[in-house]
Formats: structure tokens, sequence, C-alpha cells
């Protein structure tokens, strides 16, 4: 028992390093990139890295809640937890508060609350509780719906308060699912459904739809063994170009206009130059001053509070979203290599504790918590650099903000907590 | 496998965030440059542009404040357009053309709007400045000339053009740069180093402070003052008798090379290319094709040099030994030569000649004779001419002289190359290139390389790079400058040269030019020349050209005249080269006589001739004119024309 006990003790300090490591590197960048140049005392409570102190402190508490409840209370509560959650959620629609064009917040005398930031650790659990429980068999289609339905909620109910980005973390859990062993089928679902809107929208509807009967039909007579009738690869050309057609539908009917012209970038569909200069100075604006932040750092940087273009704040959002072209410009490309290198050591370390874990429940859980994570990490910063379109979501750990980092670190540590407890499982 | 699908993509998606940031930080980055930095407002403040002074210490060119308006195009708010232009005194359609220009340049990067206003139009202005977004004022010094005179050696400043910004990095859009004379020669002297301020900005392109509390940011270094070796008495006296001619006068102290004037007739007064004016009179200027007075006549004109050519005929003949003094030829009022008898005439009176009545008379066939022999010495007549080519280049003509004004032309001394390429398949000989020997032919000149051959004569034998600085301050001067050119010829074959030159003063072509109390040695010349009027070649009053130092012993000044269409030397060009000299050695003017003649007579009626369309008469045919005469002539001319047209 008293070994146990100990054991209980033995939390992964790689992990709860690597965090301390991104945390404190990114509070300094939010000194960077919410300050005017002069520092008078850090815990200016008026500015924002002084805020940013404060969430950081209190990170730490909570981080000792977390760690000090029992295991197996998340388990146990994960179905509450993840009501609580939807209800928070739902809440918002009454009692929310909105912020650049998305009502995510609750407004407590002069702090702000942004549930959404809780609600993915919440879906996480739920997630890993279904997915564990004995009856559950992630084989059979119901079993599979019921999970999506799980995830579903919570990203609906989040894109109704027009916040899309957020909505997209939750197609992290595919990775999961497919960890756990949901049909190949899948995969090759949404590489298709990704490759055929990207041919799509890039080509127009009939090359693509040209190129993928080709495929389907030089599958289906000389790959296939087994040759079934010619009406399957016929039945499947034709999904894939109403597809085609259903993306350009949505492309050109449901997106809003700012989504469709980042879309438009990224793929380059725009030709005109005169357009195409238009589009820089307003829509682009963002991007091309965070790539020219980042480009300006070099090989070393320009040192700390040194950067010019962080300094002249010419990046809107430096310190929420775009928080890594401060990164870029202060610290050049090894302080950046640094950030990623820190991150992808991170997600790792979490993927292969995840796979050490002896409960299916702590294993699913590891897995959502790495993959949301991973998430975040690739749409903020490929967006910032401009390698994906403009999804505003922040980077964990970095980003100013109370609620994205407390999200960030109950769902970190909870794992932590849930990876302590593996030895005292059975 | 279905483990490791997340594994490979999180890796995959890491290396690619690393090779992005190679790219846009290593690969694709610059190096960092504050000046480059546009999140970085650069303010200059411009230094004192060093003073420029004659030899003697008078001051000529100093400077005054003058006061750009300067836009910031992507800042200008809708103002009242209507007063603004008003006040800037300009209209509205160059409102709309200078805003565009500017904004065509850069929107964002300020740019001159109005350049150089002036004292009175800043004070108005100013009290309202504040009103107009994305306007402001800069200061900088411009060019305030204390005299009228040399204006093609001060030169002028203006703001520097697109190649020149391209050229050095020093330079912005809108900075002065000099564009002539000592003010390009000298510019990195005279400017100083502009100081810099560094002010951090933010997107909205607005200050917010000192960029690191100005720890980069500079003082103005102020220019060095520099002193030219131009006298300018003599300098204004030359243009004044220069007045209504067309021509260059270039005086040199041979025993430093120092220019002591550069005259280059008709001038202008260089303060007509300062302030808001400046390119108006500029046009004005560029576009006068009959005078072309920014053409430096004394730098550029390039033409045959006529009989002063002729000693150096001679001393290379002494120098190669086929000549001594006491050689004689006899003149038959020409030469004759070949096999069908060809002459080229001679207009000294004909008689027996010898080194000394040779070149005092100007006989042609005497050193037609010493040309003939010098080539004839050698079998090879490439050889022979290649020879008398290097001796005659020794005094610095047929290339650049490498003086420290930036414009200037080669001449041309022949050489057996330039011969063997003339005439292929032809065994020219001393006989075929016989103009040579009478400073015609293919022998080409500026005035300053006659002057620099004449203080070099003067010499003895050497001569300095002609140079038109003589101290800059808290420097020494180029080496270039100090550093004595030996010509070819032994000095003891100088002697008898010079006497012969003391003798055209004495008794000879330039007898009535002698000024009391002063040996002066000199040589007259008369160049042929030709102009195109419509399609055919005409020729045109020859130009009178005159080569003169004094004192004989211990030169202090030597100088070469070139009076355009003002026929034989002694004419024009002796007249002024005397009178220059007197001026210069005594400070005051005994032949007055001659001053007389000379600002009483004009050539304008010679250059008019090209363009009048009327058939006319050339050299003896030509009437010398008075000026009233030739204003009285052009008045009458105006009224025929006006009663044409009523």
């Amino acid at each position: 028992m008293s070994l146990n006990r100990n054991r209980s003790f033995k939390f992964d300090w790689i992990t709860i390093i690597l965090f301390l490591l991104l945390v404190g590197f990114g509070w300094l960048n939010i000194i960077s990139a919410s300050s005017s140049g002069e520092i008078t005392s850090y815990f200016d409570i008026d500015q924002r890295y002084g805020k940013q102190l404060v969430f950081i402190l209190f990170t730490f508490a909570l981080i000792i809640l977390v760690l000090s409840i029992e295991a197996k209370f998340y388990e146990r509560f994960a179905s509450i937890i993840y009501l609580a959650s939807i209800l928070s959620l739902i809440g918002l629609f009454i009692f929310g508060k909105t912020v650049n064009g998305a009502t995510s917040w609750y407004g407590i005398g002069g702090f702000t609350l942004q549930p959404s930031e809780f609600a993915k650790f919440a879906t996480a659990l739920a997630v890993s509780k279904y997915i564990s429980d004995l009856q559950t068999n992630i084989k059979t289609v119901k079993d599979q719906l019921k999970t999506a339905l799980i995830i579903f909620v919570p990203a609906f109910l989040i894109l109704l308060q027009n916040d899309a980005g957020s909505t997209i973390v939750y197609a992290a859990f595919f990775f999961v699912f497919y960890r756990e062993g949901i049909p190949q089928i899948y995969l090759l679902l949404v590489l298709s459904i990704v490759v055929l809107s990207v041919l799509s929208l890039k080509f127009s509807v009939l090359p693509t739809a040209i190129i993928a009967t080709i495929l389907i039909f030089l599958h289906h007579f000389f790959i296939k063994k087994k040759k079934g009738t010619i009406l399957n690869p016929i039945f499947i050309s034709l999904i894939c170009i109403a597809f085609s057609f259903g993306v350009h539908f949505f492309y050109s009917n449901i997106l809003q206009p700012h989504q469709q012209d980042r879309i438009s970038l990224w793929l380059r569909l725009e030709k005109d130059p005169e357009k195409l200069e238009q589009m820089k100075r307003t829509i682009l604006y963002n991007l091309n001053e965070s790539e020219k932040a980042i480009s300006s750092g070099g090989v070393t940087g320009k040192g700390f509070m040194e950067g010019t273009r962080t300094i002249g704040k010419f990046v809107p959002e430096q310190d929420t979203d775009y928080i890594f072209s401060t990164v870029g410009e202060e610290w050049g490309f090894l302080g950046s290599s640094m950030v990623v290198i820190l991150f992808v050591l991170l997600l790792i370390r979490i993927l292969h504790l995840a796979e050490l874990q002896k409960s299916q429940f702590s294993r699913v859980y590891g897995y959502a918590v790495a993959a949301i994570l991973f998430l975040h990490f690739m749409i903020n910063i490929g967006m910032v650099m401009g390698l994906i379109p403009t999804i505003g979501i922040p980077l964990p750990f970095f980003s100013y903000g109370g609620s994205g980092l407390w999200g960030f670190t109950i769902l970190l540590f909870v794992f932590i907590k849930l990876d302590s407890n593996r030895i005292n499982e059975w | 496998m279905r483990k490791l699908l997340l594994f490979s993509i999180i890796i995959l998606v890491g290396f690619t965030f690393i090779g992005r940031l190679f790219y846009l930080q290593v690969y694709n980055s610059k190096t960092y440059s504050l000046y480059e930095d546009n999140a970085i407002r650069k303010v200059f403040d411009y230094p004192k542009r060093g003073y420029v002074y004659d030899r003697n210490g008078e001051l000529l060119v100093a400077n005054q404040p003058s006061y750009d308006v300067m836009i910031i195009p992507r800042e200008v708010e809708p103002l009242d357009t209507l007063e603004f232009c008003s006040l800037l005194k300009i209209t509205k359609e160059d409102f709309k053309t200078k805003f565009k220009r500017a904004y065509t340049y850069s929107p964002r990067l300020p740019s001159p709007f109005v350049p150089q206003l002036s004292k009175a139009d800043y004070a108005a202005l100013q009290e309202k400045m504040r009103k107009y977004k994305g306007f402001y004022i800069q200061k900088r010094s411009l060019r305030d000339y204390q005299t009228t005179i040399g204006a093609n050696v001060l030169g002028f400043i203006a703001e520097a053009n697109q190649s020149e910004i391209d050229a050095d990095s020093y330079y912005q859009m809108g900075d002065l740069i000099g564009k002539q004379g000592i003010e390009t020669s000298y510019e990195k002297d005279l400017r100083g180093v502009k100081g810099v301020k560094f002010i951090q900005k933010d997107r909205f392109n607005r200050d917010i402070g000192p960029y690191k509390d100005g720890i980069f940011d500079t003082i103005p270094i102020a220019g060095h003052d520099v002193t030219v070796s131009i006298d300018a008495q003599l300098q204004a006296y030359g243009e004044l008798l220069m007045q209504n001619k067309v021509g260059g006068i270039v005086a040199i102290e041979p025993s430093t090379g120092e220019i002591l004037s550069l005259v280059s007739a008709p001038s202008y007064n260089p303060n007509l290319l300062v302030g808001r004016e400046r390119s108006k009179n500029y046009t004005k200027l560029h576009n006068d094709s009959i005078h072309l007075p920014l053409i430096d006549k004394g730098l550029l004109r390039m033409h045959e040099p006529g009989s002063p050519f002729k000693s150096l005929v001679a001393l290379t003949a002494l120098q190669e030994g086929v000549l001594d003094i006491n050689t004689t030829v006899t003149c038959q009022h020409g030469y004759v030569y070949g096999r069908n008898g060809r002459k080229m005439a001679c207009h000294c009176g004909g008689g027996v000649r010898n080194l000394n009545s040779g070149i005092a008379q100007s006989c042609n066939a005497y050193f037609a004779t010493a040309y003939r022999k010098t080539i004839e010495k050698y079998d090879d007549a490439s050889h022979a001419m290649d020879v008398w080519s290097s001796h005659i280049k020794s005094f610095g003509l047929g290339d650049y002289l490498g003086y420290d004004l930036t414009i200037g032309k080669k001449g041309n001394i022949p050489d057996g190359a330039y011969y063997d390429k003339w005439y292929p398949d032809f065994r020219w000989q001393a006989t075929t290139t016989l103009s040579n020997a009478i400073g015609q032919g293919e022998v080409l000149v500026t005035p300053i390389q006659l002057a620099n051959m004449t203080a070099a004569i003067a010499n003895r034998g050497f001569y300095y790079t002609p140079h038109i600085i003589k101290s800059i301050e808290g420097k020494t001067i180029d080496t270039a400058y100090t550093t004595k050119h030996q010509t070819t010829i032994d000095k003891r074959h100088f002697e008898p040269v010079i006497e012969g030159l003391f003798d055209v003063y004495n008794k000879g072509t330039a007898h009535f030019l002698q000024v009391p109390g002063i040996e002066i040695c000199g040589k007259t010349g008369t160049a042929e020349n030709f102009t195109k009027i419509d399609g055919v070649r005409t020729q045109l009053t020859d130009h009178s050209i005159f080569i003169a130092f004094a004192p004989k012993d211990n030169p202090k000044i030597a100088i070469a005249v070139l009076v355009e269409n003002g026929y034989f030397g002694a004419r024009f060009a002796g007249r002024i080269a005397s009178l220059m000299i007197e001026k210069y050695i005594k400070g005051t003017i005994t032949r007055t006589d001659l001053e007389q003649w000379v600002m009483e007579r004009t050539l304008e009626h010679e250059y008019d001739k090209p363009f009048s369309g009327k058939p006319f008469g050339i050299n003896a045919n030509s009437k010398i004119m008075l000026v009233e005469e030739y204003e009285r002539l052009k008045k009458l001319e105006v009224n025929q024309s006006q009663t044409i047209l009523k």
C-alpha cells in the first residue's frame, strides 16, 4: 500500500517540464507582444502580460487541484462533467457575451470565461468513457454513431456561436477512433473527402470527376482481386461526382465571404493581380505582416523585446492567435524551431504514455489529448506561416488568455494524473 | 499500424514547419537593415555643405536654408486643397499630378511634393502645416552663390536621380547631390555625413518613440570647406572679355598645374540653378542650341590645334635629331611635295627660315620639312609614326588628362596603327599625313589640353595634371595632382623653341599684342571648321586660337584661348590671352586699347550665319562687327518681321 501511495506521486516529469518550458517561453513572448516596449512591473494587472502572469499562477493552483483529485473521479464523473459542459455551452445563447462576432464568453466581473475551451476536455472524457465501456464496440455502426453524437453536440453548439475555428478542433477525435479500431474504410473516406474537396475547388468539377472515375475503374480492373459487379465502381464514381458538386455548392453558397476568400487565397484561385493586391491589403493583411515579422527575424532573431514589428504592433492579434510571429521575429529560426521541436516532443511523449496505459479509458483519453493539442499546434502555426488557410484558434500554452490556458492545462494534467495512476489499475 | 498514423503525422508536420521556417527566415531572408525596416521611421538631419573659396580666400559658394514640402501619400487625409494650393502657389491640376507621382513612387515613403520653398512661402505655410495630415516640411541646405562667375567650374547641386540613388545607398529620394563641376568632383568632401534618427512606428504609421532610446542615432557631420585654384578676379575678367563670343579660356599655373581660370563663354549666373525656378532656367539654358551655355567649352570643345601644335613638331624633330637650330628651309610660299607636285600653301611671306623664324612667322614649309624628316627617319612609316605619337602624347594630348572635373574629351593624336587601319591597302608615308605637321589633319585637342601643353613647354619638359582643387579643409589633395609628369623631350631642346615663341611676340605674328614689362611667349593658331547646313558641309569662319605663357623665365601662367569663328589667332584669342596675362601678373590693365577693342566687338553675327538661311561670307569676306551695330541690326530685323506680320 505504501508503495502504491508513493507510486501515485510518480508523475511524468518529462511532460511537466515540456509544459513548463512552453508556458514560460509563451509568457516571455506575450510580454513582447503586449507591452509597448517598456515594462514598469511584471505584475501590472492593466497589461496583458501582467494578467497572463496571474493566469499562470492560478494555473499552478489548478494543477495541484487536478492532481490531488482521485484518478477514478474523472472516469466516474465523465458523463456529469460532459453534461455540465454542454449546459454551459447552451447557456451562452442566453447569457453569452459577443467578442469579434463569436458569442463564446461569459462575463464575470472584469473577467471573461470561454466555456468552449473546457468543452474539449469534457468531450475527451466523455468519449473515453463511452469507448472504454465494456458494452461498447466501436466496430459497430450503432456505437460509431453514438460516439459521433457525443462529439457532434458540443461541436455544433460551438459552430452556432460562430466560432468555426474551435469546431474544426473536434475533427481531432478521428485520430482517436482510428486508433481504437474503426474500419479502415473511414480513413479512406476522410482522405477521399480531403483530396476531392481540394481538387474540385482548385481544378473545378469536371477534371476532378474524370480523374476520380479513371482511378476508381483502374482500381476495379487491375488491383482489386475479388471482382464484384461493374455497378460498384459506377456507383462510387457517381458519388464522387455528386460530392464534387456538393463541395462547390458548399463553397459558393454556404461559406461566408471571408471564409471563401481565405480558401481562395490558400488554393491560389484568384488570378486577377489587381484583386489579389487588394486582398493582400485587406484579408491577407494579418498573414502578410506575420510572415514579414517571421522573415525579418533571420537566423538568430532580433532579441527579446527588440522586434521592431512586434513593438510597432504591425501584426494584429499578435499576443493571441499570432503569438508565433513574435517568436519568429525576436528569436529567429533557432528559437522558433525550438518551439516546434518542444511541441513535437510533448505530443510524442503523450502518445507514448497513452500507449503504455493499461486501462482503455486512460489510453483513449491520452490519445484525445495528443490529438486535440496536435490540431491546435498544426492549425495555428501553419496559419501564422501561411501554410494553411486562416483559422483563428490559439496556440496551446502560448497564446494570451486564461480560459485557453486553463482548458489546456486541465486537459493535459488530467492525463498526467491518469498516467501516474496506471500502476494502481486493476 | 494504427498506432503510427498520428505519430507519423506529428513528425511530418514538425519537419514541414521547420522547413517552412528555414525558407522564411534563412533562405528567403535578407540581412536585416534598420534602413530597410519599414517599422522604423528614419528622420534625417542634413549637415552644412562645405563652402567653396577661391585661391585668394574669397568666398564663392555658401549655403541658404530651403524648405521642401514632403508628402507621405498614404497618410494624407481629405484637406482644403484650394487653400493648400494657394499657399504652395500651385494649381489644382499640379496638386493632382504631384500627388499621383508621389503615390507611384511609394504610398508609404516620403517624397518631395513641392521642393525648395522660399523663406516667405515657408513662413506662411508653417502655421497651417499641422492641418494637412501626410505633409511635412523638410529643411535642407541649398547653395547660395556669392558670385556670378564660374558657373561651369562651381557646378550645381540638384535632387539625386534614381540611378544615383541605386548606385549609392547614402542617398534617398529628395536628397541633393552634386551634378556638375566641383560639386560632383568633391561631392563626398563637400556633403559631409547626414545625421539620422530612428523612430519606432506602429502599424498606423504613428511614431511611438525613439528606437532603442536612440542608441543608433547619429548627429550630422559638416562637410569640408574647399578651396579651388581659380582666381576669382581673373575668372571674372575672362568672362567679361568673352562676352558676345563663344569659346573657352584655360589658364594654368605651370609650376603646380593649378587651374587659374576656366572660362566657358557664354556663361550664366550660377544662382539661376538654385531654388524653385531651377528647372525652368535649366531648360532654358539647355535649349540654347546656338551658344550651348551648359557645355564647358574649355573642356569639351575638340578642334584642330592649328599652329600652336608646331612647337611640339619642332621639339619632336629636335629630340629625334633630324633637325638642329641652324637647319634652314627655303619657303616658296608653300611646300611642294609628292610626285604630282602638290603644294601646302604658306602665308609667312617666303624666304629662308630657321627654327626661330619658322616659329615666329609660323612657316608651314619649315614644319612640313621637320615633320617629314621625323617620319622618314625610320624605314617603317608606321613605326616612325608611333615614335612621333608617343612624344606628342607625353604632353598630355590624345587622352583624358585626368583632371578633377568629371567631363572631358580624349582628343586625338594618330599613331601608326591609326593610319594602317585607315589605309589598309596603301603604303602610306610621311607626305600622306603631312597635315599633322601644322596641327591639322587628324590631330584633335581640347583647350585644356592646349593649356597643359603650353604649361609643359613653359616648364621646359614637365607638367602637373591640371586640377581645380587647391586644398580641402582637414585633408590633403590627391597625389595624382602633385606628381610630376616628365615629357619625352630633353630639357635642352626647349630653349630654342621658347626663344621662337618669344619672338612671336617680339617680331612675329603677335608683335602688336606685346604687354610692356612682361616677357610673353605665345603662338597664334587658326582652325578651320565646318558645319552641316541642310546636309551640305559648309565652312564657317575659322576659330581663333592662341596659346601663351609668361614670364619667359619662371613662368607664372600658361594659357590657351579658343574663340569660335574669331578668324585668325591674333585677332581675338591673342588679344584676350595678352590681357589675361597682364591682368594676372600685374593686376591692372595697361593695354586698354586691346581691352576696348575686344569688349566692343561681337561675334554673334557669325553664330547666326548657319541659322540665317541666307548665303554668307567667311574669314576675310566676313565683316567684323561692333556690339552696337549688331544690336541695331537685330532691332531692325525684329521690326521688319513685325511689319511683315502686320
